[in-house]
């Protein structure tokens, strides 16, 4: 059978559920063929081998992930060719649409993005403009290189014990034009990643201050969400930036966004608008994101999110 | 320095955004143009590093006649002068070959840096500044919401999900910047008419070296099969705090199994 590159997503050896919605993916098409880069692999190998990944390719020379980016474009690219592999799977995340912007340069083939899902011949299904369009593409010659949206997918497990075969590759220079110096890690807690967990809650400027966000922060963990938030409260400096849901922040597609003092503008809509279940919190009855919700509360959020807070812990 | 920022017009996400039934490709007719938002972001940082380190700042578009007014605003903030690429063979290319054409174009213009926004609103593929990079053959500093030039040293702050990486390159690089890089300036009255003078340089495929049998929809790696308006969300439940909506959310997750 022929073989499925996924490009396994993990910070410092901790896998990111993607890796497991590429996996799950992959398998429909050929043997699912895992590739690792960097540091970690040994704490993760099980993790693998649960979703079934019937070969997992170690590249973990350090060098590999002290450079932007290219390193991992020349890994996937030397095994893309050794392996004739059939397709290559990314997470569609910033540094995987990178990745594979890399690759498809190196290949000289065509890549597709955010992709929600795959039909046989590799062809690609899109949900753009924020939603509102769903397109179907393809690559039409050459391998194709697709980079999936996290949460798209759903995972099945499926134990096998994959073969392990460690790469070296050695680098360009090019490759190593870019050295990452120093790595801040910013602490999020417990809380899942945006763009992977099952429920986001999000706050809007009507939260109306940095320190409020703990409403926002404690409903999140609540439901054992990721807490995300407006531009306009990222503007306000009120949440980091990384935490923006939107046309200019992340694209999140969870099961459940609960959005919190926030009146649903377009921008906002384009970042999880393809959410399954949406609850809002609103004292606008008039407010847009009533009308994407399958539940709304139109009252005051400061009233009604704590009490929510308080429900959901009693009936745990 | 020599400063490229590229820049794309994109329908504004106000407006309702359609791909054309006949070639699946956007319909740049039906919606305003405006720049890409995080392109301002670009042609401010552009503009700061010039105002520092003195030399001088290129617009760079790849797009129809309509694209000009993009290029005018640009002109206007404070950008020196630009070069339009345009040309009918250019029309569908994926992001592949745009990456291409745009190399072809800076194989003219020259560059100590090229800076980009580090997605587009309309396609979002996310993909430009790295394949421009991979190109070149240059430091791919992406997803900046810092940058310090120091001589031919240049340095970021790379946005992760996790926090931000300190990358450390020299020049000639690209750069992509993403919105809290900086605050773009509006175009000042003085700006918009002393546009209208700056030079705006139009160039063909033919005049870029861009060989035409390399771009366009007809050559395209990439191609779209079909597409549908997606269906419309069914009208939800909408209630009025009584003094219980808290409890009310919480039996609407508990009855669909989230609590
Ligand atoms: C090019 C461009 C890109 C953009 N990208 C993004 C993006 O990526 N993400 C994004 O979010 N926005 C983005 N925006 C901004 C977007 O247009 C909106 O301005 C923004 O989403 C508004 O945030 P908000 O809903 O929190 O604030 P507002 O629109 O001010 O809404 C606040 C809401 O809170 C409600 N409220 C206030 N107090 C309470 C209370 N006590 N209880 C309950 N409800 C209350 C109000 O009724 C109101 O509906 C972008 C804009 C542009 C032009
Ligand atoms: C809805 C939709 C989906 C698409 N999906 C795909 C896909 O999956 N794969 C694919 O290969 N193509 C795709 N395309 C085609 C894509 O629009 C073009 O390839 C485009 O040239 C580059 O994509 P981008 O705008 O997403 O670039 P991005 O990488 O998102 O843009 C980053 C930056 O590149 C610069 N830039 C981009 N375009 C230009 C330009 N014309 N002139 C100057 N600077 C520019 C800007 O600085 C911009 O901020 C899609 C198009 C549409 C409309």
């Amino acid at each position: 059978m022929s073989e499925i590159l996924v490009l396994v997503d993990h910070l410092d050896g901790e896998v990111k559920k993607v890796t497991f919605e590429l996996l799950t993916l992959a398998r429909r098409f050929g043997d699912a063929a895992a590739v690792w880069i960097g540091p970690g692999y040994e704490g993760a190998k099980d993790k693998l081998a649960e979703y079934g990944a019937a070969k997992v390719y170690v590249a973990a020379d350090e060098e590999l992930t002290s450079y932007v980016v290219a390193p991992k474009a020349e890994v996937l690219a030397q095994l893309a060719r050794e392996k004739s592999a059939a397709a290559v799977l990314v997470s569609a995340t910033a540094e995987g649409k990178e990745v594979a912007g890399r690759l498809a340069i190196k290949l000289d083939t065509g890549v597709l993005t955010d992709v929600v899902d795959v039909a046989d011949d590799f062809t690609g299904e899109h949900s753009i403009f924020g939603g509102a369009i769903v397109a179907h593409a393809k690559v039409k010659s050459g391998m194709p290189i697709i980079a999936v949206r996290p949460n798209a997918i759903a995972v099945e497990a499926s134990q096998s014990s994959p073969a392990e075969e460690q790469v070296s590759v050695t680098l360009s220079d090019a490759a190593k034009s870019a050295k990452i110096v120093e790595r801040v890690v910013q602490e999020k807690g417990e809380r899942p990643d945006l763009t992977e967990a099952a429920i986001v809650v999000s706050g809007g400027r009507g939260v109306g201050g940095a320190d409020n966000f703990s409403i926002i922060e404690g409903l999140a963990d609540s439901l054992g969400a990721a807490v995300g938030a407006s531009r306009a409260a990222t503007d306000a400096g009120w949440y980091p930036h990384q935490f923006q849901v939107g046309q200019t922040g992340k694209t999140v597609s969870p099961q459940l966004y609960i959005a919190v003092g926030i009146s649903g503008a377009i921008q906002h809509r384009a970042g999880m608008q393809t959410s399954k279940t949406i609850v809002a919190i609103n004292k606008d009855s008039e407010a847009p994101i009533f009308d994407l919700v399958d539940f709304g509360i139109v009252g005051d959020l400061f009233q009604v999110a704590p009490q929510l807070t308080e429900e959901v812990n009693k009936r745990k | 320095m020599n400063i490229v920022v590229c820049v794309k017009q994109v329908p504004d996400t106000e407006s309702p955004r359609k791909l054309k039934s006949d070639d699946k490709t956007l319909d740049r007719g039906a919606a305003d143009g405006v720049i890409n938002e995080l392109d301002e972001y670009a042609i401010e940082e552009a503009l700061q590093i010039r105002d520092a380190q003195g030399g001088e700042v290129t617009v760079l578009t790849m797009g129809p006649g309509k694209a000009l007014d993009s290029i005018r605003k640009a002109l206007a903030m404070g950008v020196d002068k630009a070069v339009h690429l345009i040309d009918d063979a250019l029309v569908g290319s994926d992001a592949l070959q745009t990456s291409y054409a745009i190399q072809q174009v800076l194989g003219k213009t020259g560059f100590d840096l090229v800076i980009l926004g580090s997605e587009s609103t309309d396609a979002r593929t996310g993909v430009l500044a790295a394949m421009l990079a991979e190109r070149l053959g240059v430091p791919q500093l992406s997803q900046a919401n810092k940058v310090e030039i120091d001589g031919s040293a240049i340095k970021i702050q790379r946005q992760t999900d996790y926090g931000f990486d300190r990358v450390e390159a020299s020049l000639p690089a690209v750069v992509s910047v993403v919105e809290k890089i900086n605050e773009p300036r509006y175009p000042s009255f003085k700006g918009i008419m002393a546009a209208k003078k700056k030079p705006v340089e139009s160039l063909s495929a033919a005049d870029a070296d861009i060989d035409a049998g390399k771009v366009g929809l007809a050559n395209a790696a990439t191609e779209v099969v079909d597409f549908a308006e997606a269906p419309p969300r069914a009208q939800g439940q909408i209630v009025k705090d009584e003094g219980d909506g808290g409890t009310k959310i919480a039996e609407y997750l508990a009855s669909k199994k989230f609590v």
